[in-house]
């Protein structure tokens, strides 16, 4: 499963961060790589883009790129 | 010594620069960018200075924050590198740290926000952090002051030793470390001759996208392909790619080094804090409400409240002294046309340019405040969807929004924007907001022609404005900006209390800056309009405004507004005057066809009909800023053949709508 359908308030470990060029460097270097802890905060008002919770703050991101990182939940 | 201050965005970095600095700073611009880097004399120190560099979450060469700070680094080689670290988010922070430290560049790490770690019962071994990194860890609080003068210690002694990071070695044993250290072997001889730590050069070289730096290491196609064939096996050993591998032993070794030195017990208050508050601020249903309310508060105040207050105290002073003036020169029987260069050129050029003081110097304010307490971020969650489709982040809507006001202020306030893309594109739509200046041109037009129906105009006339500059912008996303914008992957920061000091200094940098860059600018273009209306053809002082130069001007001009309905010579010399200030553009129609302001109305019609005058209304929402903007205008782009293609590029766009209008209209009335 993909970050973007997460349901708000669960827990997920990243399996891969896809993407190219500097999206995915941002990505990487905003802390979301590989079995990283990751949890969907909440949406925007408009539906997008996504708060999300990593390694103790709070980052935003779009669905379409959110949709770039691979994600198994946890506790399922 | 020369330092440089470099840390994340968000970590208190603005703050902790104005502790470490005095009055004495001053804002210096890189060749080519328009992005502000503060340099200040480091306080109770002779000869020390440290250098703000942006705030940036690693070293690449991506966007322009990355580059400067890249270059800055690498090619001024500073004395010494102050690195902020933000206590309570420190594994991102550190995530920074592990790239300077490669650098081998002497270092010291001002551990930020300590008061907020211990007010939550946490703590950090201070020792023990030192220790793991290699370079002396000094826990400070900016904001409270507290830890400074250590800092201050601790960076010269470092620098003066000449006290390198002790710790070279950031990875756990396994393929990354291997292949790191048999590249490093590799390019050991040609890291040196450019004077660049091998380490840091060989990382560069697993990255790969830093073709500049890694041209100048200058390698053999052999050595070349040794590298990249011990990349591959690295790649295969971990089952991650370069980057990917990378990023994981640099997080790896931050969590260790947090896991052996760091001691959280509890979610921290700030946080919690936080959280209630975007329960509003963010809320599905509360937050375009609250946010729209927001924006209409600090636009009221701004020219409304405060900023008119103070303009008109300020034009007040400046009317009293230029009566005053003008009652000495005539006095002293003074030729008239240095009385007239005095009175209309001067004072009207300085008057116009102190106008805009209070505006800046209020929405500044205002400004700094949402961004400081960490608004401005969730502003750009908010808004991001709407601006997305025309390649913008939600971060433009703020200073668009101020652009209905004054484009001047707003022009200004693109610089928060991080992306130099964003920042462009930002400045360039900036005058089809229909700024404050032209109400007055549609009010008398509207009770002209269009007597009880002026809000009607006016909506259609923003509404038109807005519409035009979402066209432009789409063209522009497939054109002059086409490409990747700069990837929306945000912090979302606790909310802080924003700091008196860090506003006011803001505040009096905007002030100053307008007044230092674009004083010039305006007063001349003001002299100049003074000198084409007080002067005929033979360079004769001339009283008689339908003999000036500037007539001859509209004279020859109007024809070009011949498609658009009106071809009059004192409509086409009412707009060219109007590039000085857009009020001025009712008050040349006025003297020019002798009627005063309140009787233009029924002195209008003479001159337009009611198809025109819509062609005309068009034409003045949509043709070029007047020359404050220009200049503010200029001093983002970086260019001035970008502003004067913008100049030229609106005008065109305003001539091509209003003959849009004109002639759609035609045919249907």
């Amino acid at each position: 499963m993909t970050l973007d359908i997460l349901p708000i308030g669960k827990n997920a470990k990243i399996c891969s961060v896809g993407g190219e060029g500097a999206l995915r460097l941002r990505m990487l270097d905003m802390g979301l790589i590989p079995g990283t802890e990751v949890s969907v905060r909440k949406t925007a008002p408009l539906g997008d883009p996504l708060e999300i919770s990593v390694r103790g703050y709070k980052l935003t991101m779009r669905k379409d790129d959110a949709r770039l990182i691979k994600i198994r939940e946890e506790g399922t | 010594m020369i330092f440089a201050l470099v840390g994340n965005q968000n970590c208190g970095k603005t703050t902790l620069f104005n502790a470490l600095t005095g009055s004495n700073r001053h804002v210096g611009n890189f060749p080519g960018v328009t992005m502000d880097t503060k340099t200040g004399a480091i306080r109770g120190s002779k000869g020390n200075f440290v250098v703000d560099l942006p705030g940036i979450y690693s070293i690449r060469p991506y966007s322009n924050d990355e580059i400067i700070s890249r270059d800055f680094i690498i090619n001024e080689k500073p004395d010494g590198i102050i690195n902020i670290v933000d206590a309570t988010n420190i594994e991102r922070n550190l995530y920074l740290t592990l790239q300077l430290l490669e650098l081998q560049i002497p270092t010291v790490i001002a551990l930020n926000m300590m008061d907020e770690i211990r007010g939550n019962g946490g703590t950090i071994d201070i020792a023990g952090m030192s220790k793991l990194l290699g370079v002396p860890v000094i826990p400070i609080s900016a904001a409270k002051k507290e830890g400074i003068s250590e800092l201050i210690k601790s960076a010269i002694d470092t620098a003066e030793k000449k006290r390198l990071p002790a710790v070279t070695d950031f990875c756990l044993p396994g393929p990354v470390h291997r292949c790191i250290h048999s590249i490093s072997h590799v390019i050991e001889d040609h890291a040196q001759r450019i004077g660049i730590s091998r380490r840091y050069a060989a990382t560069k070289l697993i990255e790969g996208d830093d073709k500049e730096f890694i041209d100048r290491l200058d390698l053999s196609q052999n050595e070349h392909e040794l590298i990249e064939h011990s990349i591959i096996e690295m790649e295969n050993e971990r089952g991650l790619d370069r980057n990917a591998a990378l990023a994981d032993m640099r997080y790896a070794f931050v969590e260790d080094v947090c896991r052996l030195t760091v001691v959280k017990n509890r979610v921290s208050k700030e946080s919690l804090r936080s959280d209630k508050i975007d329960k509003l601020l963010t809320n599905k249903y509360a937050a375009l409400p609250v946010f729209f309310s927001i924006m209409v508060l600090i636009f009221w105040l701004t020219f409304g409240v405060i900023g008119n207050f103070l303009s008109e105290l300020l034009s007040r002073d400046i009317d009293l002294l230029a009566a005053a003036v003008d009652k000495g020169l005539t006095a002293y029987g003074i030729n008239p046309a240095v009385h007239s260069l005095v009175i209309d050129g001067l004072f009207a050029g300085v008057g116009s340019v102190i106008s805009f003081l209070p505006l800046i110097v209020v929405l500044f304010f205002f400004l700094s405040v949402l961004e400081d307490t960490g608004y401005m971020a969730r502003v750009a969650f908010v808004m991001d969807k709407l601006l997305r489709r025309l390649g913008l982040s939600g971060r433009s809507f703020v200073p668009m929004i101020i652009g209905f006001g004054c484009s001047v202020p707003a022009i200004m306030a693109t610089r928060t924007l991080s992306s130099e893309r964003d920042r462009k594109m930002t400045v360039l739509l900036m005058p089809f907001m229909s700024c404050s200046a032209k109400i007055p041109i549609y009010a008398v037009f509207s009770a002209a022609f269009f007597p009880g129906r002026a809000a009607l105009v006016m909506a259609i006339l923003y509404i038109s404005g807005i519409a035009a500059g979402i066209l432009v912008a789409a063209l522009l996303n497939k054109t002059a900006f086409r490409g990747k914008p700069i990837p929306f992957v945000m912090e979302l920061p606790n909310y802080r209390v924003p700091s008196l000091r860090t506003t006011i200094l803001l505040m009096w940098e905007k002030a100053r800056d307008f007044l230092r860059k674009a004083f010039t600018v305006i007063l001349l273009a003001t002299i100049i309009i003074w000198f084409l209306g007080a002067f005929d053809s033979q360079l004769n002082f001339t009283g008689e405004s339908s003999q000036s130069l500037l007539a001859s001007i509209g004279r020859l001009m109007a024809p070009i507004f011949r498609p658009l309905g009106f071809d009059d010579w004192r409509i086409a010399t009412s707009l060219v005057v109007g590039f000085t200030a857009k009020e001025a553009v009712i008050s040349t129609l006025g003297v020019l066809i002798g009627s005063s302001a309140s009787a233009l109305d029924t002195a209008l019609p003479a001159l337009f009909s009611s198809l025109s005058a819509v062609s005309f209304l068009v034409f003045t929402l949509l043709y070029t800023p007047c020359v404050a903007a220009v200049a503010a205008m200029k001093r983002e782009l970086g260019s001035w053949l970008q502003t004067v293609a913008a100049v030229v590029g609106q005008c065109l766009i305003a001539w091509i709508f209003a003959f849009a209008f004109y002639r759609v209209g035609g045919l249907i009335f």
